[in-house]
C-alpha cells in the first residue's frame, strides 16, 4: 500500500456539489498530476465537514487545515502553497470549527474532558462510498454483536440505553421495538423514515450522504430484534445524493454478505430497498408514509391499530427515523451505560441539530442533550449575524415551539420541553434577530401548514386555510384585532380534533408567537 | 418515449406505482403525466384508474398538465423566507414574465413554490429540475436563468 504524505478530504454533499466540488476535484487531480504529486497526496471524498454555507470545503491532513469557498481557479495556488511550499493559503483558510465537530462526554474518571460524537462520528472523515472505510471504523461490528445474542437481549439493551426516537416525537425506541417483536405476523418490516421535510431540517440528508452504512447497520439490527427480514428506506424524492449513496451502500453491503441472506452465517436474512417520496410533508407521519409506500395517497391512518401490529400491507412494522437508526450500531458496540454517559438523566445521548437563520455560521452540529440555546448560538453559531440582538428562535421546524430571550438558558432535553411549551422535534434551530417581522413570519408558518395539509380531515383542511387568511389580514392591516383570538381558537380545535400530528401542531408556534409578540402581531389592525 | 419499456422495468405490485410515475414523468418532454400513460399503468398494475389519479394528484412532484422543460421550484419555508425568498420569487416572476404556477409561452420554464428543500444553510434556495441553487441574489438568479436559456435555445 502506498504511503501518502498528505490527505485532502473533500466534503461532498448536496451543497458543495452545487458549489462545484466535482469541478474542483478534477482540478485538484490535474494539478497533482502535472506536478507529479499524485503518488504523494491522496484525495479522499467524504461527507459533509460540518461547515455549511461556505461553498466547497476541504481539510488537509496531517496539518488539519480547513479551506472554504474553493473554486477551480484557486486550486493551483492552493497546491503550490500548501502541498509544495508547506504554507497555508490564507485567502481561503478558515478556522476549523472544532466545537462544531464534537460533543463532549461529561468527564472520565480523571475528570478530564473526552470529546466524542456518536451519530456523526464518521461523517467528514471516511469516504461514504467505500464500505471498507466504514468497516475500518468499527462498522458492522454492532450488527455482529447483535447477532451473537438473543433478539430479546438486543431490545433490552436498547431499552436500557434510554434512546428516544429522533424523528420528533421522542418515543422510547426499545419499547417501540418490543411492540413489533411481540406482534404476530408471517412477515414483518423495518422502515427507515428518511422523508425529511420539516423546514430547516437536513440532518438526515447529511447522515445518509456522509455515512450511509451506519443507517443500514441500525436497520439490520432492528430487523433481527423484531423479527423482520425486509427493510425499506423511504427517502424524499428531492434528495438525489442521499438516494445514490444509500443505493450504493446497499449493493456493497450485499456483496460482502453484511445484508441479504444468512448474514455473518447466523441464519438471519435481511434485505433493504429504497422507496422514493414524491413531495408531501405529511408522509413523514409514519402511517402516511406506509400508505405512500403502498402506492396510495399519503393520508395518515387512524390509530390504533399502530404500525407495530398492522403497518405495511397490514403486517407488523417498525418505523424509526434516520438519526435513531444511526445510534443503534454504536449502542450495541459500546453498551447502554456508555450511551447514557452523554446527555442528561432522562435524555440520553446526543442530538443532531441544524443551526440556521441570523447567525454567523449556519450548519450541522451534534451536541449532548441538555445544552442551552445560548451556548449553541455562541459556541457553534459564531454569535448573532452582524452583532444584532436576538429576538426569537424556533426549535423543531415550523411545527416547533418559540423561544424568546427568557428561555436562552433552558437546557434543551426531552424532560424540559413540555414545561416551556417546546419540542425538540426534528432538531432544526432557526434563529431570528431584532429586524424580523413577526407578522410575516406567522403568515409564513401558516402558509406551510395550509400547503401541506393532506385534506383528509376537516379541522386541518379548513382550519389551516382560514388561519392563513386571518394571518394575512393581520399582516396587511385589513383584519381585525379579534382575528388573533380566532386563529388561536381554530388552532386549538385542530389540536383537539385532527387525525394526525400535522393538524395538531400549529397551536404550538402560534401560542409561542402570541406569548411574545401579541402587540406586534396586532400593530397594523384596529 | 416508449412507455412500455419504462413500465416493464418494474413488477406490477402496487408499491412500484410511485417509482413508475416518477420515471414516466421524467421521460415526458413537458414533465407531466398524460391520460393515456395513466391508463397504461392502470392496465399493467391492475389498479383502478381512479385510484392512480388519486395518488398522482396528491403529490406535489407530479403534474397532470403540461409544464415547461425546466421546473423551477423556489422554497418558501421559514428559513428561506427569513433570508429573502420573497424578493427572489418576485425577481423570477419578472425575469420569466409569468406568475407562480404558470409556464412560459416558449414552454421552457414552469415556476413553482415548494416547501423546504433541505439546503437551508444556503437560503434562499431553489431547485431547477434536480439541480440545487442556493445563496440566491437578484444577480445570481438572472445569471442562472440566462444559463438555462442559452442551453435550450
Amino acid at each position: 500500500m502506498a504511503l501518502y504524505r498528505s490527505h485532502i478530504l473533500l466534503g461532498i454533499d448536496a451543497e458543495t456539489i452545487m458549489a462545484g466540488v466535482n469541478e474542483v476535484k478534477k482540478a485538484i487531480f490535474t494539478e497533482l498530476e502535472n506536478r507529479g504529486l499524485d503518488n504523494e497526496v491522496k484525495v479522499v471524498e467524504t461527507g459533509t465537514l460540518g461547515i455549511a454555507g461556505r461553498g466547497v470545503v476541504m481539510v488537509i491532513y496531517p496539518e488539519g487545515v480547513y479551506y472554504a469557498g474553493l473554486t477551480v481557479d484557486a486550486i493551483p495556488a492552493l497546491i503550490e502553497e500548501h502541498i509544495v511550499k508547506g504554507r497555508t493559503l490564507k485567502s481561503h483558510q478558515i478556522t476549523p470549527p472544532v466545537k462544531a465537530q464534537r460533543v463532549s462526554l461529561a468527564s472520565d474518571r480523571r475528570g478530564t474532558e473526552i470529546k466524542e460524537r456518536i451519530v456523526l462520528k464518521n461523517v467528514g472523515r471516511i469516504d461514504p462510498e467505500n464500505i471498507q472505510e466504514y468497516i475500518a471504523a468499527d462498522g458492522y461490528e454492532g450488527l455482529g454483536k447483535a447477532l451473537s445474542i438473543q433478539p430479546k437481549e438486543v431490545i433490552d439493551l436498547i431499552k436500557a440505553s434510554n434512546l428516544k426516537g429522533r424523528g420528533g416525537a421522542g418515543f422510547p425506541t426499545g419499547l417501540k421495538w418490543s411492540f413489533t417483536a411481540s406482534a404476530k405476523g408471517d412477515q414483518k418490516y423495518v422502515i427507515c423514515n428518511a422523508d425529511e421535510g420539516e423546514p430547516g431540517t437536513f440532518k438526515d440528508r447529511l447522515i445518509m450522504e456522509g455515512d450511509p452504512h451506519k443507517v443500514l447497520e441500525g436497520m439490520a439490527i432492528c430487523g433481527y430484534a423484531v423479527g423482520a427480514t425486509i427493510g425499506i428506506i423511504y427517502i424524499r424524492g428531492e434528495y438525489a445524493l442521499s438516494i445514490k449513496n444509500i443505493k450504493k451502500a446497499i449493493a456493497d453491503a450485499k456483496k460482502l454478505g453484511l445484508l441479504g441472506k444468512n448474514i455473518f452465517g447466523s441464519g438471519f436474512d435481511f434485505d433493504v430497498r429504497v422507496n422514493l417520496g414524491a413531495g408531501a410533508y405529511v408522509c413523514g407521519e409514519e402511517t402516511a408514509l406506509i400508505e405512500s409506500i403502498e402506492g396510495h395517497r399519503g393520508n395518515p391512518r387512524k390509530k390504533p391499530p399502530f404500525p407495530a401490529n398492522a403497518g405495511l400491507w397490514q403486517k407488523p412494522t417498525n418505523v424509526n427515523n434516520v438519526e435513531t437508526f444511526a445510534n443503534i450500531g454504536p449502542i450495541l458496540l459500546n453498551g447502554a451505560d456508555w450511551f447514557k454517559n452523554f446527555g442528561t438523566k432522562d435524555s440520553a445521548g446526543t442530538k443532531v441539530y441544524t443551526l440556521l437563520g441570523h447567525i454567523n455560521t449556519p450548519g450541522l452540529i451534534e451536541v449532548p442533550m441538555g445544552i442551552t440555546l445560548r451556548q449553541i448560538i455562541s459556541d457553534f453559531g459564531g454569535g448573532m449575524l452582524g452583532g444584532k440582538k436576538f429576538k426569537l428562535a424556533q426549535i423543531g421546524g415550523t411545527a416547533g415551539g418559540i423561544l424568546g430571550p427568557d428561555l436562552l438558558d433552558v437546557p434543551l432535553c426531552y424532560e424540559n420541553m413540555a414545561e416551556y411549551s417546546l419540542v425538540l422535534g426534528s432538531g432544526a434551530i432557526l434563529v431570528m434577530d431584532e429586524t424580523t417581522d413577526t407578522r410575516a413570519i406567522l403568515t409564513c408558518f401558516l402558509k406551510f401548514f395550509k400547503h401541506e395539509s393532506c385534506g383528509q380531515c376537516v379541522p386541518c383542511r379548513l382550519g389551516s386555510k382560514k388561519m392563513l387568511d386571518l394571518s394575512r389580514g393581520l399582516e396587511n392591516g385589513t383584519g381585525k384585532k379579534e382575528d388573533l383570538d380566532l386563529i388561536i381558537e381554530i388552532a386549538d380545535s385542530m389540536f383537539k380534533a385532527s387525525l394526525c400530528p400535522l393538524g395538531q401542531s400549529p397551536i404550538l408556534p402560534i401560542k409561542g408567537m402570541v406569548k411574545y409578540f401579541k402587540d406586534e402581531l396586532l400593530a397594523k389592525v384596529s | 418515449m416508449d412507455i412500455k419499456a419504462i413500465i416493464s422495468k418494474y413488477d406490477p405490485p402496487e408499491e412500484n406505482l410511485i417509482p413508475i410515475l416518477h420515471d414516466i414523468q421524467e421521460a415526458t418532454e413537458l414533465k407531466y403525466l398524460k391520460d393515456e400513460d395513466l391508463v397504461a399503468v392502470a392496465d399493467y398494475m391492475n389498479i383502478p384508474l381512479s385510484e392512480i389519479h388519486g395518488t398522482v394528484t396528491f403529490y406535489s412532484m407530479f403534474s397532470r398538465t403540461p409544464r415547461g422543460r425546466h421546473i423551477i421550484r423556489v422554497c418558501e419555508s421559514a428559513p428561506c423566507h427569513l433570508m429573502g425568498a420573497t424578493t427572489i420569487i418576485q425577481a423570477l416572476e419578472a425575469i420569466l414574465g409569468i406568475k407562480v404556477g404558470e409556464t412560459t409561452k416558449d414552454k421552457n420554464f414552469t415556476l413553482e413554490l415548494t416547501a423546504c428543500l433541505g439546503i437551508c444553510a444556503v437560503a434562499p434556495a431553489m431547485m431547477i429540475d434536480s439541480e440545487m441553487h442556493g445563496n440566491l441574489t437578484l444577480e445570481k438568479v438572472k445569471e442562472i436563468i440566462d444559463g438555462y436559456r442559452k442551453e435550450v435555445s
